[in-house]
């Protein structure tokens, strides 16, 4: 509950309507897109200014309230869950574009604009803005920049964190900062724009961001290989990038998800086969002719079975199909679906779907895996059902094994969902002791009440490792 | 992967501490699967139409199923806020496709009205008008032709224009005088009266089909029901009309009279299982969408499982036989105007979309109609606001849904605007009335449209 002299006060900064601690207001932002996970906030605000966010949080702080700023709360990672009560603060109201800028190549927007709706304006203008998380539909710009999305076109063009080039935010005692600017250079200082990128709503509430923008390819073109040995699909991956060709999207699918979205689409695929890649190259018109032809003989060579390359728009998108229902298929198959984002060095693909596929089997639960193998980035997901305490528990088990797996290939605990609440046990496997100790220092530094999504990212103790380390 | 330690139970969980007998209710008659189903993706919410019109988690189907799931899980008690925001819904059942998981909330929606109405205390006139109208009209045919002839009396006989000028429809609400000005002429002659129970294919038979007439499309659209079968029997099929069905129950089950809605299902299985035919033709996206689920209406009725499987797997649109079967006529907007080319554009209908998943057969068969040209209305997949009654429960919201539906049809310039459901095509109506030039775009059916430029309409 939260004091009626604060009640009072958050309604006079954003008027009676934008501020709600009703029983439905309270249910609807007591969850994001993270399976079994609830907890209900006190309130929920919603504010339409920076001046706002900052006149919300000088009150929040004088009462030791805290706040979790979100989105559509479309997170995997936990992240916007109201672990500790407090007020959930949503940025859908801020959610213009405020500027392109033509000569500079950069736009200024707020932090609730949707992401698909900004690529579409961007678009539109003949430009083009790479990160393309799968929820960018429903997700917005605030939430990509908390979570540094990735997405399918990481491997060529970067994440998130490469395209956000300035900030303005509001800290936990109502302080405006801004950071960066459009400016392609800029060492003032520590570099608190790409700090701030990746923070999970734990050092700042972001209030307004300007992006980065580049022209965009001129055109694309789609492929897919089929193999019936895992390592020769892995190969491909290394031998692609060894001939300096970085592909636009190089995706993977293993075994059971190839099955299941056989089953869900009646594509007709070779169920037998071990993996599936999925290439697309863009750029001018012959070099992507050129990198296509020669990514078909690298296919050839590492002796895959069937290679299908689009020769039209509508043929490239039913090439996409299979991996665009990769998902959706999965998740119809049981009530729960856990979806994680191991991931390890590229020349470790095949490896780590193997170790998966082993630690599934291990604890009789079933893990299917896609992803991004161009960068490494795999998603293993688990489809249980949350009512089977037992099951669940396994799976936890496996997914345990899994980030220890990954840590021991080189790789991490997660590579684009972020740590939030589930995670957060794991951290120091990844960071070490003296990461997390410098990481609690910049978090004191920002927010020494611990106001700002507090319960994310550190957790009360650490996981102890149970599994012995295997190469 | 979450830290069952750390989180669960459910956290900063109030206290309910008394048991409203909704909850009760609720939890017995919600699917507890479908609402562990969902996920919390958050993918339906670009999807649906409140949403987007709010910007409000619980005006989204994922905040919605949320709601239930906590009434169901004793988090929540179900006061009337819960209730209204589950009347708030549309049902155009546009995050059904967009849904990853399958999840299956136009049954949770109806399943969550369904207990609300059992304990629903409506003051008299609403009870009155929905016992009215629920239980009194629609059920009944011989009712429905009596109020047509009330109705058309009305329209015809100057009454109309006694009423306008007097200043009494200023009693009634603003989305009935709404409505009012923008209902084409009632009539008590039906389909069957028209033409007959049977009318024969033109040339080689393909199929034999029933017409499911409608209840209120055989009163204010019987023309659109003639022209249906008139279409239909050019096409190659065999055209009968069981005298004995009834109104589908869509508007019942939409407003939480799932009883009723189950009476006449059974009503309507008996009709149509006497018919003998391979097809049951639907020409409103409404109706159709609730014949294909009788399936699911009514799966826990072991004498009629069998029956409804078999009903719903024969239940089409006109569109969608037309172009999986028939004979395509020849179509040409010389037959109907004569005069110069024209646009055309058309707006969804959800239920033919989302339910009965046709898109494309409508716009196939508006394609093939030489001299006239389709443009496709920006968003035209999203609901106009009509949905059932919701322009006349939730008038305000309908507006706002309408208003921007406007922007986008004004855009296309079209003049002709063209739907597969009554309700849609009355909205739309009146979104020209209000935003529009009722002069430039002329809101129509598909069938009509169709019909009217049919190179020839010689009896068979």
């Amino acid at each position: 509950m939260l004091d009626a002299a604060l009640t009072r006060q958050l309604r006079s900064i954003v008027g009676d309507k934008h501020f709600r601690d009703d029983q439905e207001a309270r249910v609807a932002h007591s969850y994001d897109g993270t399976p079994m996970l609830q907890a209900l906030p006190d309130g929920v605000i919603y504010p339409e200014t920076t001046e706002q966010v900052s006149r919300i949080m000088t009150a929040l702080a004088a009462h030791r309230v805290p706040v979790v700023s979100r989105g559509s709360g479309s997170n995997l990672c936990g992240g916007t869950v109201p672990v500790q009560g407090g007020v959930v603060m949503v940025m859908h109201r801020m959610n213009r574009i405020l500027e392109v800028d033509l000569e500079n190549l950069t736009a200024t927007v707020q932090p609730g604009l949707i992401t698909a709706s900004f690529i579409a304006h961007i678009e539109a203008l003949g430009l083009f803005y790479p990160p393309d998380p799968s929820s960018m539909k429903i997700s917005t710009i605030g939430g990509n920049i908390a979570e540094c999305s990735g997405g399918l076109r990481g491997l060529k063009y970067g994440t998130t964190k490469d395209y956000v080039i300035g900030l303005e935010a509001v800290l936990a005692n109502g302080e405006i900062i801004r950071t960066g600017g459009k400016l392609m250079k800029d060492v003032a200082g520590y570099d608190l724009t790409k700090l701030l990128v990746g923070s999970e709503g734990t050092l700042a509430i972001v209030t307004e961001a300007t992006l980065k923008l580049v022209p965009p390819p001129a055109s694309k073109k789609t492929m897919l290989a089929m193999y019936k040995d895992l390592y020769g699909a892995a190969r491909t991956v290394s031998r692609i990038i060894e001939n300096k060709i970085i592909p636009a999207t190089l995706e993977i699918m293993d075994n059971p998800t190839i099955r299941v979205v056989d089953d869900f689409a009646g594509l007709g695929l070779p169920r037998d086969m071990a993996a599936i890649l999925l290439i697309e190259q863009d750029g001018d018109a012959e070099t992507v002719e050129r990198d296509i032809a020669r990514i078909r003989e690298i296919c050839e060579f590492e002796r895959a079975d069937r290679i299908e390359v689009a020769e039209s728009r509508e043929q490239a998108e039913k090439l996409l199909t299979a991996r665009r229902s990769a998902f959706t298929a999965l998740a119809r198959l049981r009530p729960t679906t856990i979806l994680e984002d191991a991931t390890v060095p590229r020349s470790r693909i095949a490896d780590m779907v193997l170790r998966i596929d082993e630690i599934a089997r291990k604890y009789g639960v079933s893990i299917a895996t896609f992803g991004h193998a161009g960068d490494g980035n795999l998603h293993p997901t688990a489809t249980t059902d949350a009512r089977d305490a037992d099951e669940v528990h396994r799976v936890e088990q496996a997914f345990e094994e899994i980030f220890e797996a990954a840590i021991a290939l080189g790789g991490t605990i997660t590579g684009e969902h972020g740590v939030g609440l589930v995670k957060a046990p794991f951290l120091e496997w990844k960071v070490g002791s003296a990461g997390i100790e410098v990481m609690r220092g910049i978090k004191r530094a920002f927010d020494p009440d611990n106001l700002l999504n507090p319960g994310k990212m550190f957790a009360k103790e650490t996981r102890k490792r149970v599994v012995i380390e295997r190469g | 992967m979450a830290n069952a330690s750390e989180t669960s139970p459910i956290q900063n969980k109030p206290a309910i501490d008394h048991v409203n007998p909704l909850s009760k209710t609720l939890l017995a008659k919600l699917d507890y699967d479908q609402l562990t189903n969902c996920m919390r993706c958050g993918f339906c919410l670009p999807a649906c139409p409140t949403f987007r019109e709010t910007g409000l988690e619980p005006e989204s189907p994922r905040g919605r199923i949320a709601l239930m799931k906590a009434v169901a899980d004793g988090v929540m008690d179900p006061d009337q806020a819960f209730a209204d925001q589950m009347n708030h819904c549309l049902g155009c059942r546009a995050c059904e496709p967009a849904c990853p998981a399958d999840v299956k909330y136009g049954q949770l929606i109806e399943q969550a009205r369904d207990a609300i109405e059992d304990h629903a205390d409506h003051g008299l006139p609403v009870a009155g008008i929905r016992k009215l109208f629920f239980k009194g009209v629609f059920p009944h045919r011989g009712r429905l032709k009596w109020m047509g002839k009330g109705l058309a009396l009305y329209q015809k006989s100057g009454l109309r224009h006694v009423v306008r000028g007097s200043g009494l429809m200023r009693l009634l609400p603003k989305a009935m005088r709404e409505m009012e000005q923008i209902l084409p002429e009632a009539s008590g002659q039906g389909v069957v009266e028209r033409i007959g129970t049977f009318y024969p294919a033109k040339g080689a038979k393909i199929a034999r089909v029933a017409l499911f007439r409608g209840c209120i499309m055989d009163v204010l659209f019987a023309e659109t029901n003639v022209n249906t079968v008139k279409l239909l029997s050019e096409a190659g099929f065999e055209v009968v009309i069981p005298t004995a069905q009834v109104c589908c129950g869509a508007l019942h089950a939409h407003s939480g009279e799932m009883d009723q809605a189950r009476e006449l299902a059974r009503a309507n299985l008996k009709a149509f299982e006497e018919a003998g035919v391979e097809y049951v033709v639907s020409n409103a996206g409404g109706c159709g969408a609730l014949l294909v689920e009788y399936d699911h209406l009514l799966h826990e009725d072991a004498e009629y499982r069998e029956l409804a499987a078999k009903f719903a797997a024969r239940v089409v649109d006109v569109s969608q036989l037309l172009v999986a079967r028939g004979r395509i006529p020849a179509f040409d907007e010389a037959a109907a105007s004569g005069s110069e080319p024209v646009t055309i554009t058309y707006q969804d209908s959800c239920h033919l979309r989302n339910v009965m998943k046709s898109s494309n057969a409508p716009r196939q068969l508006m394609k093939q109609v030489a001299n006239a040209t389709f443009t496709e209305m920006h968003e035209a997949d999203r609901c106009c606001g009509s949905a059932g009654i919701y322009n006349v429960t939730q008038p305000e919201m309908a507006g706002q849904i309408l208003d921007h539906k406007m922007v986008h049809a004004n855009r296309t310039g079209a003049r002709y605007l063209l739907t597969s459901n009554p309700g849609c095509l009355l909205q739309m109506k009146l979104g020209v009335l209000k935003h529009g030039d009722p002069e430039a775009m002329e809101v129509k059916h598909v069938v009509d449209f169709l019909y009217e430029r049919m190179a020839d309409r010689s009896d068979p």
